[in-house]
């Protein structure tokens, strides 16, 4: 069972939600936090490093004995990561998103690939859970092979908890892809609501069933209510607008472990989403 | 020889553009001429990246010798420089204006990008 946390707004709750149903739920859940550019489970579930991997991506090298410079290869690539001016083309790595093509449409087979590193994919112990993380080299900025590699990591069985990047662009859908719920986290103000509407077209667009989760409830409007009504968008769970629960977050500690009475909370969006699976799959 | 001016418009008094990859149009004068012809550059514009890269490489189809605009970012300068066409910085309101600088030898040829990638 997979379950992506996502939001289309930033800051809305994402990793709160996901590190904490993350602990409820306990032994054997692997929590794979997938916002590479800035991981930031481990903050909560601090855990002991028990493995870490380099990913790269092929990116092409020319060969300038077999190039005949006929830029073949720059008119293909669509992300202009060679550049073809009559002669061996210019290759900008940074640019390439690692598909191969330029090297398949070569006539002369003058290109070749290359590894280059974009990041590395942790695994932690953290107490019963194993937490996943990418880490996003500085300067790099394509991150879905970077996420595609931190799905590699899900469990064939059990519970896997994905925490999404923010926002709708390709990050995200990269994150959602194939997973068989997403819940999405925003709060009840006409910014959450205008970013929420963004994600639900995203989701729907992937045919990947989800719910809402109302982050700080009742401390705006009702906004968010109105439009889940209206669109028939299930409302998995709504967190209070509590004090306790932002003091508890800025010292790095869990809200379940903390705050023990929101532990029902947080089992009984795991227990809607099963059962609305189960809806669903009859 | 031909040189490349960045422009908006489709005559000598339209705005010289500050983007090289992004510039809706080029307008490319022949010095010896004294006539130009416009070259489009829109596919660029909307382009989620590598702008400046496709339009260095628009540019050197065209044989221009040399590129008169507001600015240049690295990727879009190593493929001018590639293509042996030198890059001249210039914050003159109009292509007109940018062309009198030119001949006049008042600009001076860029040796690096003068500013990052995925400048706006």
């Amino acid at each position: 069972m997979i379950v992506a946390i996502a939001s289309g707004k930033g800051g809305t709750g994402k990793t709160t939600v996901a590190v904490n149903l993350a602990r409820t739920l306990g032994a054997g859940v692997t929590l794979l936090d997938c916002d590479v550019e800035e991981p930031n489970a481990h903050l909560f579930l601090k855990g002991e490093l028990s493995g870490s991997e380099v990913v790269s991506i092929p990116v092409p090298q020319v060969d300038p004995k077999l190039c005949d410079g006929c830029g073949e290869c720059s008119r293909f690539c669509a992300y202009h990561a060679l550049a073809g001016l009559g002669a061996a083309p210019l290759i900008f790595p940074e640019l390439c998103h690692g598909c191969g093509g330029c090297a398949k449409v070569c006539p002369k087979c003058a290109i070749s690939e290359a590894p280059h590193r974009i990041g590395v994919v942790e695994t932690l112990k953290a107490g019963d859970l194993t937490l996943v993380q990418g880490r996003l080299d500085v300067g790099v900025a394509m991150s879905p092979p970077l996420i595609r590699a931190v799905k590699q990591r899900i469990p064939a069985s059990g519970v896997a908890i994905l925490d999404a990047p923010p926002g709708t662009s390709c990050p995200v859908v990269a994150t959602l892809r194939g997973v068989d719920y997403v819940a999405l986290v925003t709060e009840p103000t006409p910014f959450g609501l205008h970013d929420l509407t963004l994600a639900v077209d995203m989701v729907r667009a992937l045919g990947v069933p989800f719910g809402v989760v109302v982050n700080r409830a009742r401390a705006g409007d009702n906004c968010v209510n109105d439009y889940c009504g209206k669109e028939n968008i299930p409302v998995l769970l709504e967190i209070p607008d509590d004090r306790q629960v932002a003091e508890v977050y800025s010292q790095g500690d869990l809200v379940v472990d903390r705050l023990p009475e929101y532990r029902k909370l947080f089992r009984s969006l795991w227990d809607k989403i099963m059962s609305l699976r189960a809806l669903k799959g009859a | 020889m031909k040189v490349a001016f960045t422009t908006s418009g489709e005559d000598l008094s339209s705005p010289l553009d500050a983007r090289f990859g992004r510039a809706a149009k080029f307008l490319v004068y022949d010095l010896e001429a004294g006539s130009f012809v416009i070259a489009d550059n829109q596919q660029n514009l909307n382009a989620a990246q590598g702008a400046g890269i496709q339009a260095a490489q628009n540019v050197a189809k065209l044989g221009v010798e040399a590129v008169v605009t507001g600015h240049c970012g690295p990727k879009a300068f190593r493929v001018l420089t590639s293509a042996k066409i030198k890059i001249y910085n210039c914050a003159a309101a109009t292509v007109a204006e940018a062309l009198i600088q030119y001949r006049d030898g008042k600009l001076r040829q860029a040796l690096d990008a003068d500013v990052e990638g995925h400048w706006a």
